[in-house]
């Protein structure tokens, strides 16, 4: 007998010999042939994570992402088949790993890059559009509430992570300067795209997320944005789901 | 004879589906009769992959080939995940939906691989069980394919073929049959790939997966053929493939190819080569 957990245990345990009662061919020993299903599991998966982290790759370097993959995939294998979404524990792992402490900023960057892809598989939703927010009266703005479409996400940041993203996803963006930045993840079509937040707009997004009226919601950023600045950005975006200036 | 009783695939060439051939594919004119996609790679809420679905769908039969369900595992199967592969056959309504006799989760970890199950009455009961339940919860029979092997269990009782028979009666799904994966297990179990396809039960087959492979050697220096789909069909694998066809007749026969995806001209090519050999049959 070869239970699936002694096999399951030696797929991610090289230095385990191979379970009892698996063979080669015409009852032969089974010799090295265990090694490639050790190969196809941690290969695939480190493939998986190359595609869901290309940005954190390219910071640390193809090397140290295959080396720290194979640690990551033994700690934490997928929970789900859907391995679009394998990944969700890389920002805490990246925090704990001694190596990437040279690297603070690499647990933000994976998590806009895990944020990016969610807002990728995201469901659809057809957005509130500039006619509909232009029809709101002014004299009711203050009440409005708004909900985001299910694309939009937010990631707050002590570092430049904005820029990082950028730098090393679009040709000739500018070298990241050191700040605290904020981005907001838009997607108008199907490509979700990293906006950088003016100071005091991640705080007044969180508060419309959260339900608040507009005018408590500015209210509670500090600094205050641009508001009709952020609101354009969402609406070219297709960040607003839906609106109402009815008292909840 | 022709049995078609085990898919509404056309008995002609498809490939698997790769977003990069998108707009290729909506434009050709090629021999390519239906497409092939992963079950899982549509599991997400929406977004470009599920818009590019339903597009390709009004134009082309559909395969919906499952990665995860991990049929051959011991643990009950994942219901959430069987909730998300009824959902998507349900929008979908594709013209065939197939998986694996292979294992992949094992305490709550998704493995990523197709992991070997060893051919007993105990694993036989374990599997027919978990396809009664596939079928009842998509309401519709489902098509088991033969897995690559690089190694044998010493526990196995019967063979690959009986087992796979065993299963299809009862359970009544169908059989895909890996001419590729044929090809790989018997050169790595030293058997005969032509007695393989013989003594399999061709009237079963609703679909055929051809595909390319790695060649390797085990440590005592015996050739081990390692499953990649990552390559063009070899000469050998496509007489295997015409034998088949000769002896079971035409089979919509799928070109698989998932690593070092091809452009859209050679894949189409490789589907012409099996046009060629179902126009003989």
């Amino acid at each position: 007998m070869t239970s699936q957990s002694a096999f399951r245990a030696a797929l991610f345990d090289a230095d385990l010999p191979a379970p009892p009662g698996l063979t080669g061919p015409a009852g032969r020993p089974v010799g090295n042939r265990f090694n490639v299903y050790r190969n196809n599991v941690v290969v695939s998966l480190t493939e998986a994570l190359q595609s869901s982290f290309p940005v954190v790759q390219k910071l640390v370097g193809h090397e140290f992402f295959t080396a720290m993959a194979g640690l990551f995939i033994r700690q934490n294998p997928p929970s789900s088949p859907l391995l679009m979404f394998y990944g969700e524990a890389m920002p805490a792992f990246l925090v704990s790993f001694p190596p990437a402490q040279a690297f603070g900023y690499l647990p933000d960057i994976a998590r806009l890059e895990l944020a990016l892809r969610q807002s990728y598989h995201a469901a659809d939703a057809q957005p509130i559009t500039a006619a509909e927010l232009s029809a709101v009266p002014p004299q009711a703005l203050p009440a409005l509430r708004l909900t985001l479409t299910p694309a939009t996400r937010l990631i707050r940041s002590h570092w430049p992570i904005h820029a990082i993203w950028r730098f090393n996803s679009v040709e000739h963006a500018p070298k990241p300067v050191m700040q605290a930045e904020d981005a907001l993840i838009l997607r108008p079509a199907f490509d979700p795209v990293p906006h950088l937040l003016p100071l005091g707009g991640a705080a007044l997004l969180s508060a419309l997320a959260e339900g608040m009226p507009l005018a408590e919601a500015a209210e509670s950023a500090n600094p205050q944005p641009d508001i009709a600045a952020l609101l354009a950005l969402l609406l070219q975006g297709g960040g607003i789901g839906s609106l109402t200036t009815k008292t909840a | 004879m022709l049995d078609h009783s085990h898919s509404a695939l056309p008995a002609a060439p498809g490939v698997g589906y790769k977003a990069q051939h998108f707009s290729d594919i909506l434009h050709s004119s090629d021999p390519v009769k239906w497409l092939e996609i992963h079950a899982e790679n549509y599991m997400g809420s929406g977004g470009r992959p599920i818009a590019q679905l339903r597009h390709l769908a009004e134009r082309f039969p559909i395969s919906c080939h499952g990665v995860g369900l991990s049929i051959g595992g011991e643990a009950p199967l994942d219901r959430d995940h069987l909730a998300r592969l009824a959902h998507l056959a349900a929008w979908l309504n594709p013209a065939s939906f197939s998986e694996h006799l292979a294992w992949s989760t094992h305490d709550a970890a998704f493995l990523n691989d197709l992991l070997p199950v060893p051919y007993t009455g105990a694993a036989l009961a374990r599997v027919a069980d978990h396809i009664d339940q596939v079928q009842s919860a998509l309401g519709r029979r489902m098509l088991l394919e033969n897995p690559s092997t690089y190694l044998a269990f010493a526990s196995s009782e019967m063979s690959e073929i009986a087992f796979l028979t065993a299963i299809a009666r009862r359970t009544g799904c169908g059989l895909l049959l890996d001419v590729n994966n044929v090809h790989v297990s018997c050169t790595n179990q030293q058997t005969d790939p032509y007695a393989y396809i013989n003594a399999f039960p061709l009237e079963l087959v609703g679909e055929i997966h051809l595909g390319g492979h790695d060649a390797q050697q085990d440590d005592s220096g015996a050739p081990l053929l390692i499953d990649s789909h990552g390559a063009p069909v070899v000469d050998p694998v496509w007489q295997l493939y015409r034998h088949t066809i000769a002896r079971g007749g035409a089979r919509p026969t799928l070109i698989e190819w998932d690593n070092d995806v091809p452009n859209w001209a050679t894949l189409a090519a490789e589907a012409a080569l099996a046009q060629d050999v179902l126009a003989f049959a």
